[in-house]
């Protein structure tokens, strides 16, 4: 039994009937939906993450305010990407908070000793971070309308804005949760995001800009249609490597 | 309950395990001594799923790692220095939390009974921020035996306690290896180890240099057994 001077158990102390089973491996979707509420919880009562990518976001948008001298036809042209810039490091600011949370005190461990597939993980991180993002981009909204004269209440300008934001956190907290196993997670995940995420912002300012400047429907397709190619393949890919991604 | 066979650690160029033999029995409470750097938390991590074996067999409660890590995870606890527990949540929070993770029937009670267990039933709706490290570690037993596992693995269950803090959790692990868990605990702590262990294995350059039983020790005492295992 042992390498070396093995010595014979003669000690055993008794082992006692444990009792039947109070485990049944919950459902992907309930244990997605435990880790989804988790985070909420502790956000909403800590605020660390929201207000954090809140007064960030708005500090951009009234700095760009600042900086451009605009008139209406140039403020509805640059509006997109004024507001994915925004939402992109923000985003960032949010992902690698999100993560920094799981990994500081060994929760990420907690997660990965839970009898379910590693990809509920993903997905209900994802989620959160989903929403989070959200959260920041229903309130920079309005602000934006107010001080750029711009409406942005649109039904399918904020359909392009969840599609972009989805493929955003699909990525990102596939990204984040690697970068968050090294010293330098703050500087490595924009490194490694942005340009990951490339695709999913063109794609976003196109179609923004196309809807914001009236462009006929046949221009705004073919991002959207990117939009969405790329939010179903990233979230596929995350799937199936995010066991290989939190693995020793 | 536990076996290991020929097991082998890489990380890169370094190995850490070189070729590792291991049983334990149920009901039987192992302490796993060693020097730092000798591939104490890296084995533990290898049988608590968290990190995979290069080579070897493990084979926790029948189940083979890493192909029926899922299963073998329903049966583990684990406890470590760091309490995984969330800062922001309250007490009775983080055990939901892992209730709900685990799929426990009749949470509410079982959550309650776990919080007399630790004796934190009167601080379950504080959060777990305003906890001391003492009542964190005893918060973290909690979370790891939610889901009454038939085998404990302790990482340095007693790093960075007081006295007092160390008395309390002495008592704890004494119910949950009274419960006839098998527990395997690393630790640098030799006089509570001594205490508490039926078995002690002796982890040095990526093996077991030596094991003996605490009735063999009556004879001897572990610091002795301990000096001369690594002298060897």
């Amino acid at each position: 039994m042992m390498d070396k001077k093995t010595a014979t158990i003669d000690s055993r102390p008794q082992t006692m009937n444990r009792p039947s089973s109070i485990v049944h491996r919950p459902s992907f979707v309930k244990a997605t939906l435990a880790i989804v509420q988790k985070d909420l919880s502790a956000e909403f009562r800590s605020f660390e993450l929201i207000s954090a990518m809140l007064v960030f976001s708005l500090l951009v948008i009234i700095i760009f305010n600042f900086a451009l001298e605009l008139d209406i036809k140039v403020r509805e042209s640059v509006t997109s990407g004024v507001l994915w810039t925004t939402f992109a490091f923000a985003g960032t600011l949010g992902l690698n908070r999100s993560m920094s949370v799981e990994k500081d005190r060994g929760c990420m461990d907690g997660l990965l000793l839970a009898p379910v597939d590693r990809s509920v993980i993903y997905f209900g991180k994802a989620i959160s971070n989903l929403i989070f993002m959200l959260i920041v981009e229903v309130i920079v909204l309005p602000v934006y309308s107010m001080l750029y004269n711009v409406n942005l209440f649109r039904l399918d300008l904020l359909g392009v804005i969840l599609l972009g934001s989805i493929g955003y956190a699909a990525v990102g907290t596939l990204l984040s949760t690697m970068s968050a196993q090294t010293r330098t997670r703050e500087v490595l995940l924009p490194i490694l995001l942005f340009p990951v995420a490339m695709p999913v912002l063109l794609a976003s300012v196109k179609a923004c800009n196309g809807l914001l400047t009236g462009a006929e429907f046949s221009e705004v397709l073919t991002p959207l249609n990117l939009l969405i190619v790329y939010d179903v393949i990233f979230i596929a890919i995350a799937f199936m490597v995010f066991d290989f991604v939190v693995e020793e | 309950m536990i076996e290991v066979k020929k097991l082998v650690k890489r990380f890169g160029l370094k190995t850490i395990l070189r070729g590792l033999n291991f049983s334990v029995e149920p009901g039987e409470f192992v302490a796993l001594l060693g020097p730092n750097g000798a591939g104490k938390t890296t084995f533990l991590r290898i049988l608590a799923t968290l990190s995979r074996p290069s080579l070897g067999d493990v084979k926790i409660a029948g189940h083979h790692l890493p192909a029926d890590a899922a299963q073998v995870r329903a049966k583990l606890g684990v406890v470590s220095h760091m309490p995984l527990l969330y800062p922001d949540l309250t007490a009775e929070e983080n055990l939901r939390f892992y209730a709900r993770m685990y799929g426990i029937g009749n949470m509410e009670a079982r959550i309650s009974e776990v919080l007399e267990m630790v004796g934190l039933e009167n601080r379950r709706k504080d959060l777990v921020r305003t906890f001391s490290r003492g009542m964190q570690q005893r918060l973290a037993i909690g979370r790891a035996v939610i889901h009454d596992p038939e085998v404990m693995l302790f990482d340095e269950p007693y790093t960075g306690l007081d006295q007092d803090a160390s008395e309390m959790l002495d008592e704890v692990l004494r119910s949950v290896a009274a419960e006839g868990r098998t527990v395997v605990m690393t630790s640098h702590d030799l006089a509570r180890a001594e205490d508490l262990a039926t078995r002690f294995d002796i982890l040095s350059r990526g093996v077991i240099t030596a094991s003996a039983t605490q009735k063999e020790l009556k004879q001897t005492n572990l610091l002795a057994f301990y000096k001369q295992a690594l002298a060897d």
